[in-house]
This record gives C-alpha cells, sequence and structure tokens, in this order.
C-alpha cells in the first residue's frame, strides 16, 4: 500500500458517495432502495481491482456508519445497518472484491461481455444471497419469503450491471489502473 | 454535508464513542434473541426511554424511524399474512427498537469520535501489518474528496451537456472517473513530496 493507492481507495470511497445523489426508487413488499450507489461497489471492484476496491467501498461503510448522510436518500449512521438493507450494504465489500478479483484475472482481454458476466456474478449472484440472508434474519421473514421479495431488485441491478461493464471497459482502455503496480 | 449529531451532555452523550458502540452491537445481538411480543415491547419502550435519558424528543424518535417507515408496514401487513398478526407486531417492535437503538449512538455521537474510536478500535491490528496512520489519511482524504468530486461532477455534467450527452449516464461516469484518477496521481505525489510515513521508514 503506497500513497497512491490510499489515495485511489479514498477517492473510489467518495465517488460512491457522490453516486447517492441520484434519486433513489424503493420497491414495494420488501422495500430496499434500489439506487445507482451499488454501481460504486462494481467500479471500484473493475477499475482498482480485488484489494484497493474493497477497501475503498469498507471506507465508504465507515464513513457511513459514523453517521454521514452519504447514502442515496440522504441515510446514513448505524441504523441503516441495522434495518433490513443493511446485509446488502456489507456485501457490497464482498461484491467489490470478487468483481475485482476476476477482472485482474481476466484483465488483458477484457471486454464488455466478460465484464458484464463478472458485474452479474458479483453484483448480483454473491450480493443477493448474503442481503436476502440479513432480511430473513432481521424481519422473521423466511428465506424463501425473502429471496420472493428481493426479485424485484434484478431488472435494475442488471441494468446497473450493464452501464458499469461499459463504463469499465472505457476506463480500462484510456487509464489500465489494475496492472499499473506492476510497471511501477 | 451534515451529520445527524446533536450536541448534548447527558450520560448517554458524555459515554465513549467506543463502549456506545460496543453497547450497540451487544444489545443489537440480544435483540434477536426476543422474540415474543412483551419482550418486543419491553425493548422498544427500553429503547424509547433512552432517546428521553439523552435529552432527546419524540421527533428524534419519529426522524429516526421516518425513513423505513414504509418498509415496517410493508413487512408488518406482509409478515401477518404470512405468520399471524402476534408475529408481525412482534417483528416491526424488534426492528423498531433496532434501529432506535442504532440512531441514538448516531444523534449521540460525534461523526470524528466514531471515526477514532473506530482508528482506536483498529491499534491491535498493527501487529498484524495494519497501519492505522494509513487508514486515519484515508478517512480525512475521503472525506475531503465528497466535495471535490461533487464539483467535477458537476463540471463533467455541463461539459456533456454542451455536447448534448447529458442523458447518458456512461458520458457522465467515464470522464469523471478519468478525471478523478488523474486527479489522484498529483494527489498523491503531493502527499508524498510532503514526507508522508516518511518517520516509518
Amino acid at each position: 500500500m503506497n500513497t497512491k493507492d490510499i489515495v485511489f481507495i479514498a477517492l473510489f470511497a467518495a465517488l460512491t458517495a457522490a453516486l447517492g445523489v441520484f434519486p433513489p426508487f424503493t420497491l414495494p413488499v420488501v422495500g430496499v432502495p434500489i439506487t445507482a450507489q451499488s454501481m460504486g461497489a462494481m467500479l471500484a471492484g473493475s477499475v482498482l481491482g480485488a484489494k484497493r476496491g474493497s477497501l475503498a467501498i469498507a471506507l465508504f461503510l465507515v464513513l457511513v456508519a459514523a453517521g454521514l448522510p452519504l447514502l442515496a436518500g440522504g441515510r446514513g449512521g448505524f441504523a441503516v445497518f441495522a434495518g433490513p438493507g443493511g446485509g446488502f450494504l456489507v456485501s457490497w465489500i464482498l461484491v467489490a472484491f470478487v468483481v475485482g478479483f476476476l477482472c485482474e484475472r481476466f484483465w488483458r482481454n477484457l471486454g464488455f461481455f466478460q465484464a458484464l458476466g463478472i458485474n452479474i456474478l458479483g453484483g448480483i449472484l454473491v450480493l443477493y444471497p448474503i442481503g436476502v440472508a440479513w432480511i430473513s434474519l432481521t424481519t422473521g421473514l423466511s428465506y424463501f419469503e425473502a429471496a420472493a421479495g428481493s426479485l424485484g431488485f434484478i431488472p435494475g441491478d442488471l441494468i446497473k450491471a450493464a452501464i458499469a461493464a461499459t463504463v469499465a471497459v472505457t476506463v480500462r482502455k484510456s487509464y489500465p489502473l489494475i496492472e499499473a503496480p506492476r510497471r511501477a | 454535508m451534515i451529520s445527524a449529531y446533536r450536541p448534548g451532555t447527558s450520560p448517554i452523550h458524555r459515554l465513549a464513542a467506543g463502549p456506545k458502540m460496543a453497547a450497540l452491537a451487544i444489545a443489537g445481538t440480544g435483540l434477536f434473541f426476543v422474540t415474543g411480543l412483551a419482550g418486543t415491547a419491553l425493548a422498544l419502550a427500553a429503547a424509547i426511554t433512552l432517546y428521553f435519558a439523552a435529552g432527546l424528543t419524540l421527533r428524534d424518535v419519529w426522524s429516526v424511524l421516518r425513513p423505513l417507515l414504509i418498509v415496517m408496514v410493508l413487512l408488518v401487513l406482509a409478515h401477518a399474512w404470512l405468520n399471524g398478526w402476534a408475529a408481525a407486531f412482534a417483528m416491526g417492535m424488534r426492528l423498531g427498537a433496532l434501529v432506535l437503538l442504532a440512531g441514538l449512538v448516531t444523534l449521540t455521537t460525534p461523526s470524528s469520535a466514531i471515526m477514532a474510536a473506530i482508528e482506536t478500535g483498529l491499534q491491535p491490528l498493527s501487529r498484524f501489518g495494519v497501519d492505522v496512520e494509513k487508514i486515519s489519511l484515508a478517512l480525512s482524504l475521503a472525506l475531503r474528496f465528497i466535495p471535490l468530486i461533487a464539483s467535477v461532477g458537476a463540471e463533467v455534467r455541463e461539459a456533456q451537456r454542451a455536447r448534448g450527452l447529458d442523458g447518458s449516464l456512461v458520458a457522465l461516469a467515464v470522464p469523471l472517473l478519468v478525471r478523478t484518477l488523474r486527479m489522484g496521481e498529483d494527489i498523491a505525489d503531493a502527499i508524498d513530496a510532503r514526507g508522508f510515513g516518511s518517520t516509518r521508514r
């Protein structure tokens, strides 16, 4: 971890906060809000790689826990972690790690479809089982009921995975960072 | 960027951030074992009593619960439909108590104290190669970068609007990211030039 890594981690934590200004949209029944913010985890992973990406999201969540209103809709504080959506928030760290790890693996020929697949794997297949388990734990709904209530988010997350993949592939061409440390 | 902190002098305000966060973790875990109506009602009443003890009002209780209200109502209704009213109310009150306790810590502790407590909590990890000084640097940098990135974002949006591209999220995000990353290199050089961390080497 040199100074540049720390600066990039802080920048992506701040960027994830900035993504929260897009207005959220709350789905009925389970009601975890859909925001552009969860793209922050995919982007941090695919631009910074597994280690720096997941640390950036962890840093962002520390700022949220400290009570700063950085989540979409101006929410923050410990209460958001205690609520039903808390599992999804904490899982973003893992999302950034998985997306980053796979992007590092497939960096040499990372095209749109590879990036899309990676984002769907990390942003949906990794995120949901944990997020749903937390809904089930906090609300006492069964795992199946909580999962059924969360299904409505998947279309939104597919769109976000596609946007994040496009952005990641374009940024990889103009500003490749994942391989940069090896040059230094 | 305004933190939710409400200044005050109550015993809850004076309690150090670390123990308060630890108490929240213990209380939150304990709440998962409370399932009956009477137990959860008691927990909810206790949480609200703590708000009064901290010199806060019912308005503060409301401000903490309001963002979750729609979710709570829907959850209680879904729960009542699936598992009956008693279980639904118990769940609603337990979730309410949990969220209120978490909100109480946020309302009575300055953000800086919470961040300092997290740094202190990580101190023992320095033995395993975690550099707490770098974590503090990352925290303070991120705080400074939020308004910076917001202003870069506004600039990019104006530039893309001039090109008729302001409807595209990709056309906004790519230049924002590239400018952010380029800025990062300069900031890192500036920090290194001022000898950050050089005492350690």
